[in-house]
């Protein structure tokens, strides 16, 4: 419709103003300076991984289960590979599965959360069904079943975890449409003769984008971790595959023989990460929020 | 100042300065307020939001928000000081000398625990044994008049009518006899016949209690029908002081002037005149105010009152203003003469012949409207007035199609009917209706524009494109008073004054035929209420446009109302011109609502109290749906027979067993206005 072309524009440039006052507020709070960095350092790792590893990652070239020391920082594993290089090579992985998998799972939760709490009726009752279907299996007993029949290739896996995480995401989708739907500007809207369609997308997406983009940040920590779970539950994947799960999945055996530091490491590259991407999660919700 | 032993106050606060901590800077909210209120006093804070009247409350209890600092001056409770109280001497105070009473009853009182729990709390923090304290319960809920209190303690918050839990409120606040018993706007959220029962109640535990009393109100009336003496608040300062019907009859002030001027009284209509505005608004807090800080609204204003700040006056007869040109408030001009308005007698616009909704809530038939036969003129306002839960709202829902009517219910506009949902009615039936609401914040999308909100509405509603789409919004807005300016802000940075007009503007964006009001102005101070009915007095003057106007102030609709329709359970009770209705003889139910109303220039005489609450619509009564709580009841006839709607007078109909000539001798009217 020409006729509304400019008033579109207008709201264009009134979400990048928004979206710069956010920005600033944000550069302000501490957690989310020091989870920056800590993103950018593994953000780093990733992109650089093979040139900034002191070693080989895959060759096994050292005495096995060497503890850290000067050469090795974090030691060598059981085939005498050099854990701290595979530990930053191993960041790859995960930097590009997780936000991918946080990406799918909230915009299919933003679907189906905007069309059930906005549309209500038969349709909500049947998605919301189907989505506490999928809640009420464990984590861990989907993973197994999958990965056992389709195997553990990277699209299987984000795809798995993706479908596992939309019912969060669509729970608190829809109870944020509810809330919205609730207020009468949606009914002045319906009042004018406005489309389903335009009411979710224009008049209630943008307020409530706030809590999407906080479940976004918020998923992809979850994602980290799930991915790195499903990796060491299936304890598959190729054994020289430099991934964090996967590291902590064949060495964890080895702890009660003293030889912890090829599972140790990885784990703390782990919780390094998915505390880095709190921190910027709840800055980002704080600022949303205020 | 010498000392002389002075006699101890209930509540003394002088020079009172109050910051808000906002983003790391303190702002000023009280400049300086003092006042004092002597033993079994009620004293009132009266002014616009944001003038600092809950500020100056809180305070005096200690229980300003965190981010809140006294930042000097004094507060004394009883002859304590309770500025330097520690935290466990003010517990202590709270607990056993000062009391406080919020604006929401729902949100004092805890939704889990029943009422039992809760006001026996109160006792045993008060040192009572558990079997004593349960005692103590049922006489203070039996002391607010509460007739069963064994079975209102069995229940729930959420079990008990809002006036009901305002009473348990009440009751637990004077559980420690105190001094002083603060009360935040306490009937605010209340419908008018239990706001009067509510203030009936306060009054008698006056009378038994010695407790001095502060109350915060926005609406005059209450506060001339409660309290002794008045405060008025500006900016943080109290600008006039003085004995309550004194300071209302003959304002010495020119801010209380022009509060006082903006209300609607002594039945004025939009025919005869405008309503008085105060120019400009309330300055922000932590600005600056060397002088005088009414001046840049003040119509007297001098050069005096910008140089030097007034001193406060005192007038005599315990009368205090702080105004440097006392005599010069007769100067103040009346509003203009609105010309050219007036019900036109147009033709019918809106038809509706027996519209029912009926509501199914898990197996149980509600039904919400009752067969309402209706017309409305061009050019006309129809007032519908009538208790919550009467059925207002609804019946504006299902004209313009938010709910569907039930079927059999034909609504006609300009004689062809229209479909029972909005999204099945043609674009013109669609341009041709639209809605203001209550509450702007909630009718504005907040991550619009003012310019797109108003794009939108025109180019859907009128099928203009582009360049013309821009025209049309800036003729609007500048109809409205909104500057180039405003069109490019989002909601939140106008004030609720400003975003009314925006939602107004938006309803006119197709030049409808038919505007809904439901309670435009109830969420708006009086001066921006006053700017608002001359608004829409003005458009409905322009424009021939019909009102449906909902609205609990009877001061309002008698203002904007040609016609007046009154509901009880989904019924018209009553509906005829709008100086009959105000004139009488009425329908009981309407006779009721006019009496319940404290107006600022004291109350009718006759007093008629609705007891109890209004019936669930899902089991109405027999006969005539008002019989329980009529006191006009005839036994064996108004709970046996419906009473037909017949036409008493011409143009006046009405839903009463009692004959018209009974109603008007039995009815000795008090005048409601000179």
């Amino acid at each position: 419709m020409t006729a509304l072309a400019n008033t579109e524009d207008l709201a264009r440039s009134e979400r990048q103003q928004a979206r710069k006052e956010r920005w600033a507020l944000l550069r302000r709070r501490p957690a989310f300076i020091i989870g920056a960095l800590i993103l950018l350092f593994w953000i780093v790792a990733a992109v650089g991984g093979d040139a900034l590893a002191p070693y080989d990652p895959f060759a096994s070239q050292f005495k096995t289960k060497t503890p850290p020391g000067a050469v090795n920082f974090f030691g060598t594993d059981h085939l005498g590979r050099d854990v701290f290089s595979r530990v930053l090579v191993g960041a790859r992985d995960v930097l590009i599965v997780a936000p991918l998998v946080a990406v799918i799972s909230v915009s299919l939760g933003t679907l189906l959360g905007l069309t059930a709490g906005y549309l209500r009726g038969v349709l909500d009752e049947v998605i919301g069904r189907l989505m506490e279907a999928i809640l009420s299996i464990p984590v861990v007993m989907i993973g197994l079943l999958v990965l056992t029949t389709l195997g553990s290739a990277a699209p299987v896996i984000i795809g798995t975890v993706a479908l596992l995480f939309t019912p969060i995401v669509y729970r608190t989708v829809r109870t944020a449409v509810l809330a919205e739907a609730q207020l009468d500007y949606v009914t002045s809207a319906r009042l004018r003769g406005e489309s389903s369609f335009f009411i979710m997308t224009r008049e209630i997406l943008p307020n409530i984008s706030g809590p999407i983009v906080v479940e976004l940040t918020v998923r992809v920590g979850y994602a980290i971790f799930t991915v790195a779970t499903l990796k060491f539950v299936a304890g598959g994947g190729q054994p020289d595959e430099a991934e964090w799960g996967n590291m902590i999945g064949q060495t964890y055996d080895l702890i009660p023989g003293g030889t912890w530091w090829p599972t140790i490491f990885p784990a703390l590259a782990i919780a390094s990460l998915v505390i880095a991407v709190n921190l910027i999660a709840d800055s980002i919700d704080a600022v949303y929020s205020s | 100042m010498t000392v002389t032993a002075p006699p101890v106050e209930a509540l003394a606060v002088k020079d009172l300065r109050v910051a808000y901590l906002v983003r790391g800077i303190p702002r000023e909210v009280l400049r300086g307020v003092s006042f004092t209120v002597g033993p079994g006093e009620a004293y009132g804070l009266v002014g616009e939001s944001g003038c600092g009247k809950s500020t100056t409350a809180y305070a005096a209890l200690r229980y300003l928000p965190g981010n809140g600092r006294i930042t000097g001056g004094h507060i004394s409770v009883g002859g304590k000081d309770v500025t330097n109280m520690t935290e466990a001497q003010l517990r202590r105070f709270r607990a056993t000398e000062a009391s406080m009473v919020y604006q929401d009853p729902g949100s004092a009182l805890n939704p889990v625990l029943r009422v039992d729990a809760q006001v026996t709390e109160t006792f045993t923090l008060l040192g009572q044994g558990k079997d004593e304290a349960r005692e103590s319960a049922v006489a203070a809920l039996r002391r607010v008049q509460i007739a069963d209190p064994e079975r209102v303690l069995q229940r729930y918050p959420h079990q008990l009518s809002g006036g009901m839990q305002q009473r348990v409120v009440i009751a637990m606040a004077l559980a420690s006899d105190p001094q002083l018993l603060v009360l935040d706007e306490p009937t605010t959220g209340l419908d008018a016949t239990v706001e009067a029962n509510v203030l009936d109640l306060v009054r008698t535990l006056r009378s038994e209690t010695n407790a001095a009393i502060l109350l915060i109100a926005h609406n005059l009336g209450v506060i001339r029908s409660m309290c002794d003496r008045v405060g008025v608040m500006y900016a943080g300062k109290v600008v006039e002081e003085g004995p309550a019907i004194e300071v209302f009859d003959n304002p010495q002030h020119p801010y209380t002037v022009g509060l006082l001027r903006c209300l609607p009284r002594h039945g004025a209509h939009k025919a005869e005149r405008s309503l008085y505005t105060i120019p400009g608004t309330l300055p922000q807090i932590g600005a600056d105010l060397p002088t005088c800080v009414f001046v840049d609204r003040c119509p007297i204003a001098s050069d005096r009152c910008r140089t030097i700040a007034p001193p406060l006056v005192e007038i005599g007869g315990g009368r205090t203003t702080l105004c440097h040109h006392r005599d010069r408030i007769g100067e103040i001009t009346e509003a203009t003469f609105a010309a050219g308005r007036g019900a036109t007698q147009g033709e019918t616009t809106l038809k509706l012949t027996g519209v029912s909704k009926t509501f199914r809530q898990s197996g149980h038939s509600i039904p919400a409207l009752v067969a309402v036969d209706l017309a409305l003129a061009d050019g006309e306002t129809l007032g519908l007035v009538g208790e919550s839960g009467s059925g207002k709202s609804t019946l504006a829902k299902a004209v313009l199609g938010i709910h569907a009517p039930d079927p059999g219910s034909t609504i006609e506009l300009d004689g062809e009917p229209l479909a029972g949902k909005a999204t099945n009615r043609p674009t013109e039936a669609k341009r041709s209706m639209q809605m203001v609401f209550q509450n702007p914040d909630s009718a504005l999308n907040r991550s619009w524009s003012v310019r797109r909100i108003l794009g939108r509405a025109v180019g859907k509603l009128t099928g203009l494109k582009g360049d013309e789409v821009d025209n049309r919004v800036t003729d609007l807005a500048s109809h409205l008073r909104l500057t180039p300016r405003h069109l490019d802000l989002k909601p939140r940075q106008l004030s609720g004054g400003l975003k009314q007009r925006v939602a107004i503007a938006r309803a006119f964006a197709g030049d409808p035929e038919i505007v809904v009001c439901d309670e435009p102005t109830s969420a708006l101070d009086v001066s921006v209420q006053a700017a608002i009915l001359n608004l829409l007095a003005e458009l409905q003057a322009e424009d021939k446009t019909a009102y449906i106007f909902i609205s609990h102030d009877l001061a309002v609709v008698q203002y904007l109302a040609d016609r007046i329709a009154v509901m009880y359970l989904g019924r018209i009770m009553e509906v005829g011109k709008s100086e009959v209705v105000f004139r009488g003889p009425n329908h009981p139910y309407t006779e009721a609502l006019l009496s319940a109303v404290p107006t600022v220039d004291g109350e009718p005489k006759t007093r008629i109290r609705l007891e109890g609450d209004i019936p669930s619509p899902a089991n109405p009564p027999s006969g005539c749906v008002f019989h329980t709580r009529c006191h006009r009841f005839i036994e064996g006839l108004c709970d046996i027979t419906e009473p037909p709607f017949e036409e008493v007078e011409p143009g006046h109909m009405m839903r009463c067993h009692i004959p018209v000539e009974e109603l008007r001798r039995i009815q000795v009217k008090a005048p409601l206005e000179a």
